[in-house]
């Protein structure tokens, strides 16, 4: 699909970012938010208090794993292989913890902040994908 | 019709959000950190991804500005804070250590439940205490933590 990259799917990808842009102008144009997935999770189980109303929390939380059944009812996923549990366990804390002390993810930072230009969210998504990239890299020289 | 109208709007886009995660790939681990690895093997895939979101964002942002009020709430409640801080980078560096080490960040984790509820729960449940951790260390006063330290 991509001369040089076998694994790439940037049709299926700017297909699904343009979706997951939708998604983020409705939230935003409509609710009148930013459509952060950390943040709006945090608020629905009342780790954070914040003014958005915990049924609207919970009515977007509740959309994610719906609109992932939808697209697995008319496409063939790939099935998703998931690390060992240690592993899982030790990534979950760094990025519940790491993204409530930075006040964001990969949606609130680098799709919603990104595109509003906040140099808050620059700084944040150049960040976040360093430390990613960093990790994948000494992850790959250890064999872990 | 006043509760459909508050809730359908983030129904429709959480659910949006979870189809266009899983559309693109981002719902596979292996895929993010092909993304991530960019000294191995390099899937670019995930640049489309935020490519196409931000494109249609970059949109919307603007015609936020000609608007004195969303469509269906009484008031935009946007984050307004512009200054950097040692938080939001040291946070965004250990996001970013979990998103590499398990290929998951909270959007795809929470709509992986749907995919493959038991392979994606450890990552979901450690989230939760994560960001639980988090609020009830910053929620300590500060001379508290100095103790700590």
């Amino acid at each position: 699909m991509l001369p040089g990259y076998p694994e790439a799917q940037p049709v299926q990808g700017l297909a699904g970012g343009v979706l997951i842009g939708l998604a983020a102008a409705l939230m935003l144009l409509g609710s009148g938010r930013i459509a952060g997935v950390s943040g709006i999770l945090a608020r629905g189980v009342r780790i954070s208090s914040g003014d958005m109303a915990l049924t609207s929390a919970w009515a977007f939380l509740a959309g994610l794993p719906l609109g992932a059944a939808l697209i697995a009812l008319i496409m063939d996923l790939r099935p998703a292989e998931f690390a060992a549990w240690p592993v899982l366990v030790t990534a979950g804390l760094c990025v519940g913890f790491g993204t409530r002390m930075g006040s964001g993810c990969t949606s609130g930072h680098g799709v919603c902040g990104v595109s509003r230009l906040s140099q808050r969210s620059i700084v944040a998504t150049l960040s976040f994908i360093a430390a990613g990239v960093a990790t994948v890299f000494i992850q790959s020289k250890i064999g872990g | 019709m006043p509760y459909a109208k508050k809730l359908l709007p983030p129904l429709v886009s959480g659910t949006l959000f979870g189809a266009g995660l899983t559309l693109s790939g981002m719902t596979d681990p292996a895929r993010v950190r092909g993304f991530l690895d960019v000294f191995g093997s390099w899937d670019p895939t995930l640049a489309f991804v935020m490519g196409g979101a931000v494109l249609v964002m970059a949109i919307a942002w603007r015609i936020r500005n000609r608007m004195g009020t969303p469509i269906f709430a009484e008031r935009f409640s946007l984050p307004d804070r512009k200054d950097l801080d040692g938080r939001l980078i040291a946070g965004s560096i250990l996001f970013g250590i979990g998103w590499g080490l398990a290929g998951l960040c909270p959007g795809p984790a929470v709509a992986s439940l749907a995919l493959a509820p038991l392979g994606v729960a450890p990552f979901v449940l450690a989230m939760l205490a994560g960001m639980a951790a988090q609020h009830a260390l910053s929620a300590m006063p500060l001379r508290q933590q100095a103790v700590v330290d």
